[in-house]
């Protein structure tokens, strides 16, 4: 059997899913024959150079540059996976969602207590940057998500028993202390 | 200001279980429940404001802020828009310059939506500082706000009464009866203190017996059986309480509104009864507060009882003290939960309790309380006057006796109806004068939407069951629209907030079937909508969150027809548009956006 290939991504996250996948420990080891990575902070492949069977993405969408990474990811990848909270949900960033963009720019860059170094009182505005979204959007409400793996971060056996479920087609093992937060 | 307060609390005792009477006061006296009051009431009390404004802040006739002179509360069920609603609520805001939720600038007048106040009948209906006005229409309601603008007050603006006791003198109300069938037991020939002093002849576990021989079931919509529920509760060994649930809160409901009004007496016999069977000396008929308009009568009605000895003290010269007292809500849906009444009655906020232990063991006061519907005690006064076989005798084999229906919509003859258990829809249809039918609600919006290929159904516990509403919906309908989502916003406002399921996937729900109506809908909507009614459904502490889906789950599985022809057969859509959601911050940083699709 051929592997499967893998890509993910980091948007409008913490990295903290992706440690979480780290932290599968030595079932990297299994985890390399079973698949190979394509586009991923994992092998720092920036972009796809293949199809791929799987896309694992953690965090939600706050600015157009993750918008268009989750698009790639869609037009690339058979299966795309929605990992943790922020790429759920919208997560912690979210939290600016019942703020106006405006106030936000302005607490982060004029008036907010670490600024004192922006004395020409500038809002980043350059063209390579990317534009920062209304609000923060979970990825379903971007693309066509096909699962979703809850969690802040998601625990690594709950990532690598979806993900080998996942790729031999066996059922997945969910037992209940994997999806219990409280 | 400090000394009203300092009066009002002095009428109540003091006592904080009284709370919700306080603040209906101080509402009244103010026109608002602000927070200076809230200060005063809680150092009074001696009991936390916080505990002062959670209450405040649950029912919606409490508010923070001033009402106006003249407050005006339209509802906007189901039936009101069927029959104008949107039309009178534009010619009132045409005639005050405001819109609903506002007040004109002088204070004079606010205009308020609220859910359905028990007039279905007689719609579109409105309270106005709680006086009842029905049948509006454009050219009343330009009259009314002329007369508001003289300053006439409310009572004056109409000399027309209903019939029956609703030209009372202490109730002087437009409401009609709308009394189109009686049968043998609410609605029947009532003798009062007939079936009392019979009962006080008997064994109180005789009445229950005879009671539980009757078959007797939850008049309110659940059907549980009555004689074991008291059964249940005479069993307990501590003081109890007999209280009476009038707060018919599901929408299209107004048959506890006719019993009120005509039979008051034989509900409060019906109570008195329960309280010797069970071994109980209070009970409460726990109001809503739409039906603040019969308060003056209701509570005449006990002193004549006391008068004639059927209540109060050694009734009957039967050695048997029993007193009621009338407790008013204050404008909550979930309150007819009989928990959450119980709640309410402490002067607290309207939440469901977590069961066991049933109201039954810890109810009022966390004593042995029944609750029981305003029907079911009216209907044991002349079980115990009849005999149990008499009233078997009626109904079908499971649902005995009869039952009040209010039935409302597109009929000829809305009104109330006594019937016997096991007629079915299509005789219901004929008996109220209805053709063209698309559908029939029964129970209200956490009943069921049933298509005329059921109408063969009967109206019975093992059938139907309903506490009493039915709502006809023409062919002219659009289901979905003025009926579904109606009744998803009735939910969404109405849920108390306490389970996380309710509180967010009422709205969740909401917004999924606005959607589908507006036509934005997809096929994988409604599979949503189906997965998460189930959801709401298993996770939720009452019948609110259990039912409240049933608008939406009902209506798929027969009208999906309805469903298909409104959405896009796609398995995805994305609503998101990168023009639009980076328009704002280029703006405030300086830039053209620039996006490479």
């Amino acid at each position: 059997m051929s592997k499967a290939i893998v890509a993910t991504a980091s948007l409008a996250g913490c990295f903290g899913c992706h440690m979480s996948i780290l932290d599968i420990d030595d079932r990297i080891l299994k985890l390399i024959e079973l698949v190979e990575f394509n586009k991923s902070p994992i092998d720092d492949i920036k972009t796809f150079t293949k199809q791929c069977d799987v896309g694992i993405i953690e965090g939600g969408c706050c600015n157009s540059e993750n918008v268009e990474v989750l698009k790639q990811f869609r037009k690339n990848c058979k299966i795309l996976i929605s990992l943790g909270e922020c790429a759920i949900m919208g997560g912690l960033p979210a939290m600016r969602n019942g703020i106006p963009v405006k106030e936000c720019l302005e607490e982060a860059y004029l008036g907010g207590p670490t600024v004192g170094l922006n004395s020409e009182k500038i809002i980043p505005n350059d063209d390579e940057l990317p534009m920062i979204l209304d609000k923060v959007y979970p990825l379903h409400e971007i693309v066509k998500i096909d699962y979703y793996l809850p969690g802040c971060p998601p625990r690594a056996d709950l990532i690598w028993n979806a993900v080998v479920a996942l790729l031999t087609g066996d059922t997945m093992n969910l037992p209940y202390e994997l999806v219990k937060f409280d | 200001m400090k000394d009203k307060i300092l009066s009002i609390v002095e009428n109540y005792e003091r006592d904080p279980g009284r709370l919700m009477d306080i603040l209906l006061d101080v509402q009244k006296a103010f026109g608002c429940v602000s927070c200076e009051a809230i200060g005063l009431i809680a150092s009074e009390l001696k009991i936390s404001e916080v505990d002062v404004v959670q209450t405040r802040s649950f029912y919606h006739f409490f508010t923070k802020e001033p009402v106006g002179k003249y407050a005006v509360y339209l509802n906007n069920s189901v039936v009101s828009g069927f029959f104008g609603m949107k039309e009178v609520a534009d010619e009132f805001e045409k005639q005050t310059g405001i819109k609903f939720g506002q007040k004109t600038a002088d204070g004079l007048i606010s205009l308020h939506y609220t859910a359905c106040i028990g007039m279905s009948d007689q719609e579109p209906a409105a309270l106005i500082n709680s006086v009842v006005f029905t049948e509006l229409n454009r050219e009343k309601v330009r009259k009314i706000v002329a007369d508001m603008r003289e300053g006439k007050a409310v009572e004056a603006m109409f000399s027309q009464y209903g019939d029956g006791v609703n030209a009372h003198p202490l109730v002087k109300s437009m409401v009609k009866n709308n009394i189109r069938k009686t049968g043998k037991v609410t609605l029947g020939e009532y003798t009062p203190g007939k079936g009392l002093a019979k009962a006080l002849n008997m064994e109180s576990k005789a009445i229950i017996q005879e009671v539980k021989d009757s078959n007797l079931r939850g008049r309110g919509g659940a059907g549980f059986p009555t004689g074991m529920k008291w059964d249940f509760c005479a069993r307990e060994n501590d003081s109890k309480y007999v209280l009476c649930n009038a707060d018919e809160g599901e929408p299209g409901t107004f048959k506890d509104r006719v019993l009120l009004t005509e039979r008051a007496a034989m509900m409060f016999e019906g109570m008195t009864i329960a309280g010797y069977a069970i071994g109980a000396k209070e009970g409460v008929l726990y109001l809503r507060q739409e039906y603040v308009y019969l308060k003056n009568y209701v509570e005449n009605v006990l002193v004549e009882l006391r008068n004639k000895n059927l209540l109060g003290k050694n009734i009957l010269g039967k050695g048997f003290d029993f007193d009621i007292r009338v407790q008013f809500g204050a404008g909550a849906y979930v309150c007819g939960e009989e928990s959450a009444l119980i709640e309410s009655a402490e002067g607290k906020r309207g939440e469901p309790r977590n069961r066991p232990p049933f109201p039954v063991q810890k109810g009022y006061k966390n004593k042995p309380t029944i609750v029981n519907n305003v029907e079911t005690y009216c209907s044991a006064v002349k079980i115990i006057e009849n005999g149990a076989a008499w009233y078997k005798a009626m109904g079908t084999t499971e649902s005995a006796g009869t039952k009040l229906l209010s039935i409302s919509g597109d009929c000829k003859n809305p009104g109330v109806y006594e019937i016997e258990w096991g007629m079915t829809i299509a005789e219901m249809l004929e008996m109220v004068g209805a053709t063209d039918v698309q559908a029939v609600q029964v129970a209200g919006p956490s009943g069921i939407c049933i298509p005329p290929a059921q109408f063969n159904r009967k109206i019975a516990i093992e059938d139907l069951p309903t506490g009493g509403s039915m709502i006809v919906i023409g062919k002219n309908r659009d289901l979905l629209k003025d009926v579904v989502l109606n009744f998803m916003e009735f939910f969404e406002d109405e849920s108390c907030g306490s389970c996380v399921t309710c509180r967010s996937f009422n709205m969740i729900l909401r917004k999924q079937i606005e959607k589908v109506v507006e036509g934005h809908g997809i096929k994988t909507d409604i599979e949503n909508m189906t997965a998460w009614s189930e959801i709401i459904r298993k996770t939720t502490r009452c019948g609110l969150g259990q039912t409240s889906s049933n608008p939406i789950t009902t209506t798929i599985k027969n009208f999906r027809e309805l469903y298909d022809k409104r959405v896009k057969d796609v398995d995805y859509q994305s609503d998101f548009d990168m023009h639009k959601a980076v328009a704002e911050s280029c703006e405030v940083v300086g830039r053209i956006p620039n996006i490479h699709e």
